[in-house]
């Protein structure tokens, strides 16, 4: 059975029972831009027979939203977990609200609209119920998809009350009644991913598997720089090769300017369109293409280091965040510290490379996509097609991994268009080179730091200034940076500067973007203070979060929400991560080995982390074990899914610190994983991840557990051989992965 | 060229180049879409399938290799999900994405099928050759001593 079929199934499939998700004020905020005019969705449907379906609504790139979510309904349903069904939604934010995954905005934006959707059911069914008995609904109870009458022993599925239930009326989800978390059944137990049996018996359930009668299959030879345009290419010859249908020169809409956008537009490049995608990608081994290479062709990895150099040298073009005097408190200050930071360009590298698939009839598109951002890629093939978004049906895939790359949509388009041009249906595969070296990059950066002690080795000041890339204020995309940037506001004299140059390439967030760079950088360099005040990095640093934060002169002091760090927060992980890894009481001393701590608020989640590491007389670095701590708020909805994501975090946090994209001649010069490596299994330490439950609203997994990991165990370095790892890739500072 | 495989079990005939990748066969010809395309050259580890009991990367090994060798991919290893390896992975919700998972499993069962209790050493260099992006690493290294403690409870059993 294909995909198609499947999906006509399910929807042939619907029971008597349907309720959605209407407006409400809550749910407004995660729905930028989605009309008000509402149509009530299916997010539960209950057959006659009491098989539950629930809708999963957003992209699932193994966060494990596609759990955690319906999680939420079939809590306040309250069904047995065992006996619901959860089906992926396609794309319809008018019905379900907000359908990206990013920035770990799951669970924080979902957490009240999904349980009230899945309280109003109960309620309904309860209603239906009461109504059938004659009773009053208050005398009656629920439990695992039955309702209750205790007074008179009566008692019903689910099932037997879904046709009168979706008679009643919806009552609004801001007066149901929500259950008390102490009597949760299936929130904060662990439930497997619903999609694991499915990925053990290797059934076609992601983007790379679709297939369609009468498809074919893309690769796309992309250019050798970025904007580099075809002046010609062999497209007859290749024509002629094997399975060959079609070669297809792809002059794009890309305009170079000073600032690369996140979406720039259609990249040039020449598609192959085949039987297979093999007899494509076969295809384009005899491809000659005469390109002209553009203005990103002068690019060069070295050029920039020189560039970033000068511009550290002289005056800062932005002031993000200045308050106190700076320079007064460094010339008065007892000790001064100064260092720079440098990390490069990295790319995403997704386990599953870009892809979709894409049928377009008679003006309308039908697509299979791999986005973690389905609504802004639909607006995007709208706009690039010329046809209205209402035109284009969007199914969403299971993604072969994320990681902020699928934020951006360009594949969405590519196929879109492909699809146009060959009138039957195609999938696109983007082949790996393509994928590492046509990424959306997270963006490298040089900071300037130099900071002051007092006589007590107490924090007086603290001075950055990166050097990155954008256009005057812009920065390019996944590379912001906040006035919040820790310590600021924890420290008496503070300024925090940006100058940015022109970068021809195109940059995108990254798993954590800004944390997964500048908590390496702030947390690294903390460290240095804390070894020139001669204190302990775990002290120094809780002295400086129970400092009462400065509010910037000319600003009033405004009311704190989940963005805003709160100091008591960050303090206790890194109180809980040192209680758990032994950090008082850790062997010290001993050449060669050490231990490192570092702590980090983004992305409304709290992780502190305690790397322990051995270096060989080679410079080789083997991280020996990891202790991390988080805190998310009142619950860890799925345990063992949220430590999994703990692990991940640290293990991608350790991959990063190995990789680099260089430029030469505008050229990337790394294709594939042999080049841009990720950690493998015997370099994976045992990983400890424990929770801090606060009373404060749970919040997201996929991001806030990976900045920690870098400095911690550059600060672990630091401790077994008294080096600073002050560039990253870790060979730019002499080290490597043993 | 005809070439006559035996894919599960089941004895087929493709027509395709000999230089073709098995993976590619697997996943166009025979619309078996278990093993995945990651890297291409055989360094990440999601294309593996087992020819003859061991290990190979399916992208970097031709068709014509695979003649008369028996070819077990992640749809052929259990009709049901209840291969020790597949039930340790179920009860320990290793996947994430879950896009490299089926060459992984298989790489455990390659090294199950000979070294019956590995150490974690032993899981390390068997393992060594298959990424995952998401870091499921600690959770594979459990699953798979799971495994081997539950293929040894059958066995006494």
């Amino acid at each position: 059975m294909n995909r198609r079929s499947f999906l006509q199934m399910s929807a042939l499939a619907g029971g008597g029972f349907a309720l959605g998700l209407y407006e409400m004020p809550w749910a407004q905020a995660q729905r930028r831009g989605v009309p008000r005019n509402l149509k009530p969705a299916s997010f539960i449907r209950i057959a006659g027979d009491g098989t539950v379906t629930i809708m999963a609504k957003s992209p699932e790139i193994g966060q494990g939203v596609k759990n955690t979510l319906p999680m939420m309904i079939a809590e306040e349903l309250d069904v047995e977990w065992k006996a619901v069904r959860v089906e992926q939604a396609d794309l319809d934010e008018a019905s379900y609200g907000g359908q990206s995954a990013g920035g770990s905005t799951s669970t924080p934006n979902n957490w009240q609209p999904l349980r009230r959707v899945g309280a109003a059911g109960r309620q309904m069914l309860v209603a239906a119920a009461a109504s059938n008995w004659g009773v009053d609904a208050a005398e009656c109870t629920t439990q695992a998809g039955r309702v209750l009458h205790a007074a008179s022993g009566k008692s019903a599925g689910y099932g037997e009350l879904a046709v009168k239930a979706a008679t009643l009326p919806v009552p609004p989800l801001d007066q149901v009644k929500l259950k008390d978390p102490k009597d949760y059944r299936i929130i904060g137990k662990s439930q497997p991913g619903v999609d694991t049996h499915a990925i053990v018996m290797g059934k076609p359930l992601f983007g790379i598997d679709m297939s369609l009668p009468g498809m074919l299959s893309a690769v796309i030879a992309k250019n050798p720089v970025f904007g580099a345009k075809v002046k010609s290419a062999n497209v007859e010859e290749i024509k002629k090769l094997p399975g060959v249908r079609h070669v297809l020169v792809i002059d794009g809409t890309l305009e170079l300017g000073s600032f690369i956008d996140g979406e720039p537009g259609m990249e040039p490049g020449v598609a192959i369109v085949a039987d297979t995608w093999w007899q494509a990608q076969s295809a384009r081994k005899s491809l000659k293409v005469d390109w002209d290479l553009g203005p990103g062709a002068a690019q060069s990895t070295e050029g920039f280091k020189t560039k970033a150099a000068e511009l550290l040298k002289g005056t800062p073009a932005n002031t993000v965040r200045s308050y106190g005097d700076v320079d007064g408190a460094l010339k008065g200050a007892a000790k001064v510290v100064e260092a720079v930071y440098e990390y490069p360009l990295i790319a995403h590298g997704t386990l599953e490379p870009m892809g979709s698939t894409a049928v377009y009839k008679d003006g309308k598109l039908e697509m299979w996509v791999t986005s973690q951002a389905p609504p802004g890629g639909r607006a995007l093939v709208a706009k690039a097609m010329g046809i209205p978004e209402s035109d284009i049906t969007v199914h969403m895939c299971r993604i072969g991994g994320g990681f902020g790359r699928r934020l951006m949509n360009d594949y969405m388009v590519e196929v879109a268009w492909l699809a146009k041009q060959v009138s039957v249906p195609v999938k696109l595969l983007w082949a790996r080179e393509d994928d590492i070296s046509h990424d959306a990059y997270r963006p490298g950066g040089t900071h300037g730091l130099k900071a002051g002690l007092d006589a007590q080795g107490k924090l007086v000041a603290w001075s950055q200034h990166l050097i990155t890339y954008g256009d005057g204020k812009r920065i390019v995309s996944g590379g912001g940076i906040g006035g919040d940037e820790f310590p600021s506001g924890y420290t008496p004299n503070y300024g925090l500067f940006m100058t940015a140059m022109p970068l021809i390439l195109r940059c995108g967030p990254l798993r954590a973007p800004g944390g997964n760079a500048y908590a390496w950088v702030g947390q690294s360099f903390l460290d240095e203070l804390a070894v020139a005040a001669g204190r302990d990095p775990l002290e120094f640093q809780l002295e400086i979060l129970s400092n009462t934060p400065v509010t910037a002169s000319g600003q009033e002091p405004r009311a704190k929400g989940p963005g805003d760090l709160n100091p008591e927060r960050l303090a206790g992980v890194l109180k809980l991560v040192a209680e758990k890894s032994g950090w008082v009481t850790r062997k010290k001393g001993t050449p060669g080995h050490g231990f490192g701590i570092a702590a980090y608020f983004c992305h409304q989640g709290y992780f502190a982390e305690v790397a322990e590491v051995s270096v060989d007389k080679d410079n080789k670095v083997t991280v020996n074990h990891v202790w991390a701590a988080g805190d998310v708020g009142s619950q860890i909805i799925n345990p063992q899914a949220a430590e999994s994501m703990g692990y991940g975090g640290v293990v991608d946090g350790l991959s990063q610190m190995a990789q680099e994209i260089t430029l030469d001649g505008g050229v990337v010069q790394q294709t594939n994983f042999h080049q841009h490596p990720l950690i493998r299994m015997r370099q994976t330490p045992p990983i400890e991840v424990y929770w801090r439950k606060t009373d404060y609203s749970p919040t997201g997994l996929g991001e806030p557990t990976l900045p920690p990991i870098l400095p911690a165990v550059g600060n672990a370095i630091f401790a077994a051989t008294g080096k600073r790892v002050r560039t990253l890739p870790l060979a730019r500072s002499g080290f490597s992965w043993a | 060229m005809p070439l006559k495989l035996t894919v599960n079990n089941v004895a087929t005939t493709v027509d395709v180049p000999p230089d073709t990748p098995l993976l590619w066969v697997l996943r166009d010809v025979l619309n078996l879409k278990g093993a995945k395309y990651g890297c291409g050259m055989g360094i990440c580890g999601a294309c593996t399938v087992l020819l003859a009991g061991r290990a190979v990367r399916s992208c970097m090994t031709h068709v014509s290799a695979a003649v008369g060798q028996p070819i077990t991919t992640i749809e052929g290893l259990s009709s049901d999900g209840l291969h020790p390896v597949q039930v340790a992975w179920e009860a320990l919700d290793v996947p994430q994405c879950g896009y490299c998972q089926s060459g992984q499993i298989l790489a455990a069962t390659a090294l199950l099928a000979h070294t019956p209790h590995p150490t974690d050493a032993e899981i390390d260099t068997a393992m060594n050759g298959n990424l995952c992006r998401c870091g499921t690493y600690p959770r594979i290294r459990q699953a798979i001593h799971e495994a081997a403690q539950a293929g040894a409870s059958a066995q006494k059993s």
